[in-house]
């Protein structure tokens, strides 16, 4: 009776620590079966990444279709070439689509945001989006809007003013 | 002046021999065909007096760990505005540090020292050597069950505490302090990853689990069998078991977390 009580509360500490560890996989670390869904391949060429990095999220109207498998530095125009693996179930992204590096929140992590264009042939296995909008490097556009400050202030030279307004935006 | 150099020396030499000791002692306790139908029991007599026992301080400490980790955090996170932060602090704390360290800890105070206490009782009243007179090797019998219980219910255990305290962060977080709970789940679930967070706590959870049991075991099987042998021993155990436990979580930390 003894032994009996004693494996019997073994057991529901084994079932506790099992229960635990799925309540880490499912709720917290939000596993579920997508991992393995089945996903064609694209690229696309970059001035910037900024911060993004590999299995970052790939979005289309914000909702995720996709993720970054690698980034690497193209050798012959000298900017970043993104892959990434667009869900097979999403197959129908027009060629002239725009790739954008986006960021979530004001401090929040690096996505590329997909805008559908009108395009009637779509994007498949190995082709490429030919139209990206880089990163958003914060101390550019910092270092923009100063000398944008700096000139205006004097009024000295308003027509350098308008050009890096012209720049900013 | 050359006494002293001496003295060095021999302590030296005397760690050394320590550590041999411990491992030639693991090797013989563990290295053995092992006979399932006797095994079995014992090991689950150990992993209740090893597990379920150290259950209770594990889930309180685990609860109050996230509370507080709720409240700093939060208090924190508000001055930036963007307290739905406070799921993704919670839950990375615990599951990469907190939570297998503070179990480690807490585990060699609980259980390594019992350990420890209970092997070193044996030894002082003969019971190990008894029990090697009528041909029961007394590491086969008293220490491979005990060492396997104790590295088996180490990450259990960390896993309990870690979610309770993501439970704990939770009550304070959106039940007292009034985060939107959506907000506390979903940022938790974009910023926790499966692999490298929750395995890599699990991989450092069974890693104290091996060092501090081992600890706690060579120190009661090593003790002098004296009351007072018995009692320096069990302060060896919770303070050589903390120190490693420490120091293994910056050489894992670095391991797992450390590149890029």
């Amino acid at each position: 009776m003894r032994i009996k009580s004693l494996e019997l509360l073994v057991g529901a500490f084994l079932l506790l620590a099992f229960g635990a560890l799925m309540f880490l996989a499912i709720q917290v670390s939000g596993l579920s079966g997508e991992t393995s869904k089945e996903s064609y391949r694209v690229h696309a060429l970059f001035q910037n990444v900024g911060g993004l990095t590999e299995r970052a999220k790939v979005t289309i109207a914000g909702v995720s279709v996709g993720r970054v498998e690698s980034i690497t530095l193209d050798a012959k125009t000298q900017q970043a070439r993104v892959e990434m693996a667009i869900n097979s179930e999403v197959n129908d992204i027009s060629t002239d689509a725009v790739a954008a590096i986006l960021t979530s929140g004001l401090l929040g992590e690096k996505y590329i945001g997909l805008t559908p264009g009108a395009d009637d042939t779509f994007l498949k296995e190995g082709s490429r989006i030919e139209q990206t909008q880089s990163s958003l490097v914060l101390e550019d556009l910092i270092g923009k809007f100063l000398f944008n400050k700096a000139t205006e202030a004097p009024k000295a030279a308003p027509e350098a003013s308008a050009d890096s307004a012209d720049a900013a935006f | 002046m050359l006494t002293r150099v001496q003295a060095m020396g021999a302590r030296g030499l005397d760690v050394v021999r320590t550590i041999g000791a411990a491992s030639v002692f693991l090797w013989q306790a563990l290295v053995c065909w092992p006979r399932w139908r006797l095994a079995i029991p014992l090991l689950i007599q150990q992993i209740y007096a090893v597990g379920v026992l150290s259950l209770v301080i594990i889930i309180v400490s685990g609860l109050f760990i996230g509370m507080v980790l709720g409240l700093q955090g939060y208090n924190i996170l508000i001055t930036y505005g963007s307290e739905q932060a406070l799921g993704t602090l919670v839950s990375l704390t615990l599951t990469r540090e907190l939570g297998p360290v503070v179990t480690a800890l807490l585990f060699a105070g609980r259980a390594g020292s019992a350990l420890t206490a209970e092997i070193g009782l044996m030894k002082a009243t003969e019971q190990l050597s008894s029990m090697e007179m009528i041909g029961v090797d007394p590491l086969r019998r008293i220490i491979a069950p005990r060492f396997w219980a104790g590295v088996l219910t180490m990450p259990m255990l960390a896993t309990i505490f870690t979610a309770v305290g993501i439970l704990g962060g939770r009550l304070v977080g959106v039940d007292w302090l009034g985060i939107f709970e959506g907000s506390y789940w979903a940022n938790m679930q974009q910023s926790v990853e499966f692999i490298d967070d929750v395995l890599n706590g699990l991989i450092k959870a069974l890693a104290f689990g091996i060092a501090v049991t081992w600890i706690a075991v060579f120190q009661g099987y090593d003790c002098e069998p004296t009351s007072e042998g018995i009692s320096r021993a069990t302060t060896r155990t919770v303070v050589y078991g903390s120190l490693a436990v420490l120091a293994l979580d910056f050489i894992l930390t670095a391991v797992m977390f450390g590149g890029v």
